[in-house]
């Protein structure tokens, strides 16, 4: 196989359209050697339509995509060696065994006989799958099933694998051992894996795509879309003291802070204030040091931290705000809808 | 082509795993040995003029109309109803290797199922003690008519089920197509409209169409080249077709 590029998926203006629906538009975004890239967006948002012109199955309206520097629209039979793809819902033929299916599957990616045998066997090993080996696709727990589509993913050692919502339908357990699985290929394989389950992406993505009717609607690593996207941190702290001092108080001591909202006093005086702020820094020491010595008593201090389903629904949100027809002025800026997390 | 081999095994792995295959060769097996049976209970009656094999090819169109969609409908059909044809395009094969696979191995069986039949005519070759009934001419004729034929009538099977995502409409399309070829072409070829001198032209192609004569003309040991080159563009021609339904399929999915 040829020496792989530092950038592995180049996608450039990628449109795809049935008829009058644009499934994908004016998708652009790159991935590095290494990377794993996680794809978010609603039912119906373009992520499979996005992975299936990926692997060169299906064409693209307009536009490009390059895996490791070759073009999939003319070159889709090079471009397929680099590719190891798992699509939506893991189709296995349901007659053939483990082992069987792993054998035509390398032999159809064009590895060396010698080389598949011991392939397979660190790929069962890698799985989980060793016990399974002899047993029908047909009769495996959904769980095994999905292991046996990574593992056909992985099994030709492909630079970029694909995976459309590999961990759809598994218990707990199991998304744990698939969550670790495609972890321990950081590094080496670019992966794109797509999914709803968003603390499933959050643990193991470097950067996340949020694409929403075929287009992104943000991008980044977690942190960075929870900055992006929310722009302030929240903190949460029980006290007792004068309550109406509070606001002018910690304006003293941090600026940006802001009293966003105050429960009612409990039994014993506490109450529950909500404070925000713009600062990127963390600020719990500072109030841990500086509410006490202003007269506040602190039960308890936490930064509450916007979970990426926040930030899921709030991009989300805001691209179909951005697709009103008659929005405010023009490009843009109608970042206003920030949720409260 | 270097897949050919891999996707070919896995075919034939895969009819001898379906039990639809073991279904078509009961039936296919019972039927014949009927036919047969009732071939030699006519001979034992009255002398006829032509040799029991040639009846016996002549009645080649009752096992073609179940044989072959049953071996050819799940082919593609199937494939895309489970989604699996999505990893075997997105692996690196092509669409041709696919379908050249797909078609070898039904007619692998194709010619395999019919090749069973070789054994009655060796037990009556026993039983009857008899070299007459062993005529080696129209039996090699037949099979090769068989073997040609089933080109075109496999192929047309693979192309119904490159068409459709559900087997039962690749059956009934492929035996509408079948049925259109062998007795559509009869019918046609009766019709007055075409006697007219303006449409001999016509007249002519249609007559040279008529895959029940070219039973009769195999099995009397007349092979037209022409023939031969008919079943063999047809079945090419299928295959492509076939090839382009494929894609066409996926480039609109």
């Amino acid at each position: 196989m040829a020496e792989i590029p530092d950038i592995t998926i180049e996608v450039s203006n990628l449109k795809k359209s049935y008829g009058s629906l644009h499934a994908v538009n004016d998708l652009s975004f790159s991935v590095k050697r290494g990377e794993i890239i996680g794809l978010l967006g609603p039912n119906g948002a373009g992520k499979s339509t996005t992975m299936r012109i990926l692997t060169g199955y299906m064409p693209a309206t307009s536009g490009s995509v390059r895996i490791c520097g070759l073009p999939v629209a003319s070159q889709s039979e090079e471009t397929k060696r680099f590719v190891g793809y798992m699509p939506e819902n893991n189709p296995l033929p349901e007659e053939m065994r483990v082992s069987e299916y792993l054998w035509f599957r390398g032999r159809l990616k064009e590895m060396p006989r010698a080389k598949l045998r011991s392939r397979i066997d660190e790929v069962l090993e890698l799985c989980d799958l060793k016990r399974n080996r002899h047993r029908i696709l047909g009769r495996l727990s959904k769980g095994n099933k999905q292991r046996v589509g990574i593992a056909e993913a992985i099994l030709a050692e492909p630079a970029v694998i694909i995976m459309d919502e590999p961990t759809i339908g598994l218990d707990p357990h199991q998304i744990i051992i698939v969550r670790d699985l495609i972890a321990s290929l950081r590094g080496r394989m670019s992966v794109i894996i797509s999914s709803h389950i968003l603390p499933e992406i959050e643990a193991t993505c470097d950067r996340v795509l949020i694409i929403n009717s075929g287009r992104i609607v943000a991008q980044g690593s977690p942190s960075e879309l929870r900055h992006e996207i929310f722009g302030h941190t929240n903190y949460r702290v029980e006290l007792a003291g004068d309550m109406a001092a509070l606001a002018s108080q910690l304006t003293a001591t941090q600026p940006s802070l802001k009293v966003a909202s105050v429960s009612e006093t409990d039994s014993d005086g506490f109450c529950v204030a909500t404070l925000t702020t713009e600062s990127t820094a963390d600020l719990g020491e500072i109030l841990l040091q500086t509410l006490p010595s202003q007269g506040y008593r602190i039960r308890s201090l936490a930064r509450s931290h916007p979970s990426l389903e926040d930030v899921f629904l709030a991009a989300t949100r805001r691209s179909w705000d951005a697709r009103l027809p008659d929005k405010k002025n023009g490009q843009g800026d109608n970042r206003d809808p920030l949720p409260n997390a | 082509m270097r897949h050919y081999p891999t996707i070919l095994s896995q075919e034939i792995r895969a009819l001898l795993f379906s039990p639809i295959t073991y279904v078509t060769a009961v039936l296919f097996l019972l039927v014949m040995s009927g036919l047969f049976t009732v071939i030699l209970d006519q001979y034992s009656k009255e002398a006829l003029e032509v040799a029991p094999a040639v009846t016996f090819f002549g009645a080649f169109w009752i096992p073609v109309f179940f044989m072959v969609p049953s071996l050819t409908m799940k082919s593609f059909a199937e494939e895309r109803r489970m989604g699996t044809l999505e990893t075997l395009l997105t692996s690196p094969v092509s669409t041709a290797e696919v379908v050249l696979g797909k078609f070898s191995a039904a007619y692998i069986f194709y010619l395999l199922l019919w090749g069973s039949t070789l054994g009655f005519h060796y037990i009556l070759h026993v039983y009857a003690n008899d070299a007459r009934y062993l005529d080696a001419g129209p039996l090699v004729g037949g099979y090769l008519f068989i073997a040609v034929s089933g080109l075109l009538f496999i192929s047309v099977g693979i192309l119904a089920s490159a068409l459709t995502r559900s087997y039962e409409v690749a059956a009934i399309l492929t035996f509408t197509i079948l049925f259109t070829l062998i007795f559509g072409m009869r019918f046609l070829d009766q019709t007055a409209a075409l006697n007219t001198g303006f449409l001999q032209p016509v007249k002519a192609t249609v007559d040279s169409l008529q895959i029940m004569s070219h039973v009769d003309d195999f099995t009397r040991g007349v092979i037209d080249t022409r023939e031969v080159f008919f079943y063999i563009t047809g079945s090419v021609l299928a295959l492509i077709f076939s090839i382009l339904g494929v894609e066409y399929k996926t480039l609109n999915s």
